[in-house]
């Protein structure tokens, strides 16, 4: 065991230094892919042994990183993140082999691919640290290496603004953890996590309610929920599509980690406004997140609001479970706590599958940008199909992966009738509501993202020669789209896995027995069973006997190719297709209260007469509301101090010198008097 | 064994009686509205009628194109087995629930918008995007019904939901039932594409959805796509009659129970028919962007029923 994590730990170290010392080149691209690969591939194993086996590691560790207070320990929990990240980690270093090859002469490979492995050795150290000090640095060294990634293609518009809104938020949310870490341990970073979870039952109540807050807001910066998400959709789109893979399908669930980790774990759990509030939270992040993602017209960036969504439904699976627990309903808070972690390893799957997909599209028509996409179904089958899998599976529907995990989440939801409070029972419903909104919603987001991306006539030349990935790239996805399929057949086995994982964690029992291993998977406490896998069998029946049964029954088997039905017109041509804009206009009516959008319509007349038309200009945009009403005033404001602190600088060595005395003499008082 | 030869028996039920109940509910409309109107049994010649041309395919429609038809037929053909249409608890009770049902009916709209979109006419887009709007506002009202329903059974299995109210027959009158059968009564009529969300009866650019979508399709492809649309209006009619109204249900498999089910089944169906043709002829079209404040009134009523469970339990 320790075997394997000595593999993990040396072939990502391989790749980052084969990554600096032959920087471009197949060898480099190559060695530092390999490194990723093999590192995330023994992650994954090792996280499936340690659950299997159900044993944990420890120690072992200072060996290599003889640095004092470093200490390692997997457990259950991060056993399970080991594999979301060797998932998500593998598929995207393989991909990125075929990827970077354009980056070649551009950009600096040498970084990139250094920092991939970084990035992936740093994840997995994260959720194997044992104490505050090794969780910080390792959040930090995650934090800065996914920094460097998203620069890489620094020469675009908008890189360098969303690597900086990026790295603020991310040292905003540090400091909370860092203050987090320090009210929980007592002021010593190296207490065990051990030390921490008894010595967090004897703190006192208002304390305990500090930590959550600072968690909920440190991690919250992380995993980009409503109104901390700003820099999701500005980071995400400009980074290689592998990091945003990366990023969308494993950073961002680092904050999901911490938050299971501190809450349920050290915490123990919390009286129930902490679950209501992390409900609340989930339900907004998850309604407004796929609300913008409907009006994006960049792929990428409308693949990055949908993420907000998702890290939404997984905190309505947590809430839920953080509210069950206070009220000692074990059964369904475990219930609430595995859907929204079946929810997160699914997200991994499918967004990461999704943002590899967004990048072959970009790599073959260099833009992201929809309205000039269309017809590449036929130009990239290959990954026209794996897409088209991300965005079912993304979409909750059976038997994809993310049916399985949602209808997880709508089943915890249904023990609310169990809680004794009346107002607080209310908020399942309502959580139901939204949750069920932001699927039919999610369904018509991911129509518009494959059907105007891939299908009808290509909108621009570039998409009109268009060609398929290369194979490596088409590897990466395929790896994923399988995660997805598989995921979402064997919920029966998942499951009980994840029971295990959480069982323990905050005084949950372990529930593995309440979930039958048969192929329906049955709810404890409820009596309700599905199977996706009897779904599925039932629906590859169906679609085998219906063109059987239209061949014996004689139906009339001919097709004749012709033009699209054009009443009357001649010719058609990409300009009369529905826009990614126009897809979504009903929608943007209907949420008009929300999204305040702007119209600016130009018309240039012909000098002669009104009558004919020379050019029309129609410009269209929405409100960015946290944008506008929260983080420019914010701005505004640490502008206007650093302007007033700026006129204590006045470069005068003699003004200096009064103020260094100035202090010394305050702090001499100061040390006189206390 | 014999349970599951009754899911074989329930879903041919299903695919035979689609056709006859929306041409019913076409003659007693042109009834209604003081014309002679086509006979009921129309729809089947429609049926052999598509059948038997030939497909006619736009040059711009892809793979998907063909595929779409049979995922959409295959999919609401499965909702039959799952659906208590004529008995309850079936042996596939526990395959799939009432969220299963909802989604797998999802799955059926997700792919029929794509096929709007692949033939790149302006027309199939414009049904995409108006469809998925509509079910997308309908799916919260479906899903909180589905729990103000789940809620008093205990459970989102068909079955138990079912037997629930046979076992308790106030539950059938209880506030939350009846709030809940308002709720899904308006979006059935949205869901099914009928008066006055949608006008099944009219090809105008204007006012049309699910025509508009699927006006690239002809032949075998086009009859699929109906008797699925047939199918989910069956299916629908079905959730409303028996899961509020289960009585008539065989709940033993003898003949006569079964022949007592099958009676109530048709006249249930017979009676919403009306109800619908009733409807149709009495409103009109709602302008597009008015319907969400109809599905809004619905998405109110079910979270009333929702609540009303919670406050009178």
């Amino acid at each position: 065991m320790s075997l394997l994590f000595l593999i993990m730990f040396s072939s990502y170290s391989v790749g980052a230094l084969g990554g600096l010392v032959f920087g471009r080149g197949v060898v480099g691209r190559g060695l530092t892919a390999l490194g990723a690969t093999v590192g995330a591939g023994t992650g994954t194993a090792l996280g499936v042994w340690a659950l299997v086996s159900g044993q944990s590691l420890t120690g072992g560790v200072p060996l290599i990183l003889p640095l004092t207070g470093f200490v390692l320990h997997l457990d259950g929990l991060g056993a399970f993140f080991l594999i979301v990240i060797g998932l998500v980690g593998a598929s995207s270093a393989i991909y990125s082999f075929g990827y970077t090859a354009t980056y070649e002469g551009r950009y600096s490979l040498r970084m990139a691919g250094a920092m991939l492995n970084v990035l992936l050795l740093s994840l997995s150290l994260q959720v194997l640290a044992d104490n505050a000090l090794t969780f910080l640095l390792t959040w930090e060294l995650m934090s800065l290496s996914a920094y460097w990634l998203v620069l890489t293609e620094n020469d675009q518009a908008g890189t360098v603004r969303a690597a900086n809104w990026y790295i603020a938020m991310m040292h905003a949310g540090f400091a909370a953890l860092t203050a987090m870490f320090l009210l929980l341990s007592g002021g010593e970073l190296t207490t065990s996590f051990a030390s921490m979870r008894s010595n967090a039952v004897v703190l006192p109540p208002l304390v305990r309610d500090g930590v959550f807050l600072l968690a909920l807001f440190g991690f919250g910066s992380k995993a980009g929920i409503v109104p901390l998400h700003v820099w999701l959709p500005m980071a995400h789109p400009v980074a290689p599509s592998y990091v945003s893979a990366m990023m969308s399908g494993v950073v961002i669930k680092m904050g999901i980690y911490g938050l299971v980790r501190v809450v349920l774990d050290l915490l123990g759990g919390g009286p129930v406004w902490w679950g209501g509030m992390v409900l609340t939270f989930g339900a907004v992040s998850a309604i407004l997140g796929i609300l913008y993602a409907l009006m994006q017209s960049d792929l990428k960036k409308l693949l990055a609001y949908s993420s907000v969504e998702n890290i939404g439904i997984i905190l309505i699976g947590m809430g839920a479970g953080l509210v069950f627990h206070s009220y000692g309903m074990m059964t369904f808070a475990a219930l609430g706590f595995i859907g929204g972690l079946y929810h997160t390893i699914n997200h991994a799957s499918f967004k990461g599958l999704l943002f590899l997909g967004a990048g072959s599209v970009l790599h073959a028509t260099h833009t992201r940008n929809m309205e000039e996409l269309g017809g590449l179904i036929k130009r990239m089958p290959w990954t026209a199909l794996f897409f088209l899998i991300g965005a079912a599976a993304i979409s909750a529907l059976p038997p994809l992966n993310g049916f399985a995990s949602e209808w997880l989440v709508f089943q915890s939801l249904l023990g609310g009738l169990n809680i004794p409070v009346p107002e607080v029972a209310v908020l399942m419903p309502i959580a139901v509501g939204m949750l069920a909104l932001t699927s039919g919603l999610a369904a018509a987001c991911f129509v518009k993202a494959f059907g105007i991306t891939f299908l009808a006539l290509p909108r621009s030349a570039e998409a009109e020669h268009a060609h398929e990935a290369p194979l490596s790239m088409r590897i990466g996805m395929g790896i994923l789209a399988l995660a997805c399929v598989g995921l979402g057949l064997a919920p029966f086995t998942v499951v009980p896995m994840l029971s295990s994982v959480l069982a323990g964690l905050g005084g949950l029992p372990d529930t593995r027995s309440a979930f039958t291993l048969n192929v329906s998977l049955q709810v404890p406490g409820s009596v309700a069973q599905m199977s996706p896998t009897l779904t599925t069998s039932g629906l590859l029946i169906i679609l085998m006997l219906v063109p059987l049964v239209m061949w014996m029954l004689r139906a009339n088997r001919k097709l004749r190719m012709s033009d699209s039905w054009g009443c009357g017109r001649v010719g058609q041509t990409p300009r009369m297709e529905y826009t990614a804009t126009s897809f979504a206009e009903p929608l943007r009516r209907v949420f008009a209260e929300l999204y305040r959008p702007t119209k600016e319509l130009t018309i240039d007349f012909h000098p002669e007469s009104k009558y004919f038309v020379q050019s029309i200009e129609y410009k269209s945009d929405i409100m960015p509301l946290f944008e506008r009403w929260f983080y420019d005033p914010f701005l505004w404001l640490v502008r206007f101090t650093a302007q007033q602190i700026r006129q204590l600088q006045t470069g005068s060595l003699h003004l200096y010198l009064v103020y260094v005395t100035v202090i010394l003499v305050i702090l001499l008082l100061a040390a006189r008097w206390f | 064994m014999t349970g599951y030869l009754l899911e074989i028996v329930q879903a041919l039920l299903a695919l035979l009686l689609a056709p006859g109940l929306v041409g019913f509910v076409r003659w007693v409309k042109s009834r209604l509205q003081n014309r002679r109107g086509a006979p009921p049994w129309l729809p089947y010649f429609e049926l052999g009628k598509l059948f038997g041309k030939e497909v006619v395919m736009s040059k711009n429609a892809s793979w998907l194109f063909r595929f779409a038809p049979y995922i959409v037929f295959t999919s609401t053909l499965a909702v039959t087995l799952l659906v208590p249409l004529i008995a309850a608890p079936l042996p596939f009770d526990n395959v799939g629930d009432l969220l299963v049902v909802v989604y797998l009916l999802l799955l059926g709209t997700f792919f029929l918008a794509l096929a709007g979109l692949d033939p790149g006419t302006a027309f199939g887009g414009m049904g995409a995007s108006r469809e998925m709007t509509v079910a997308a506002i309908a799916e919260p009202t479906i899903a909180l019904a589905a729990f103000g329903l789940a809620l008093s059974a205990g459970s989102t299995n068909l079955g138990h939901i079912v037997t629930a109210t046979l076992v308790n027959p106030g539950l059938a009158i209880s506030p939350s039932h009846l709030l809940a059968f308002a709720a899904l009564f308006i979006v059935t009529l949205a869901e099914t594409g009928r008066l006055p969300v949608d006008n099944p009866a009219t090809h105008l650019e204007l006012t049309m959805i699910h025509e508009a979508m699927i006006l690239e399709y002809s032949g075998r492809y086009l009859a699929l796509i109906e008797w699925a649309a047939w199918l989910k209006l069956t299916i629908f009619f079905s959730l409303l009659a028996n899961l509020f109204v289960p009585w008539g249900l065989a709940t033993a498999l003898t003949p006569m129970a079964l022949a007592i089910a099958v009676m109530t089944l048709i006249l249930k169906l017979a009676i919403l028919g009306v109800v619908v043709a009733v409807v149709e002829t009495r409103v009109a079209k709602l302008r597009l962007f008015r319907v969400p404040e109809l599905l809004g009134v619905s998405f109110v009523l079910a979270l009333l029923a929702v609540t009303s469970s919670f406050l009178l339990k």
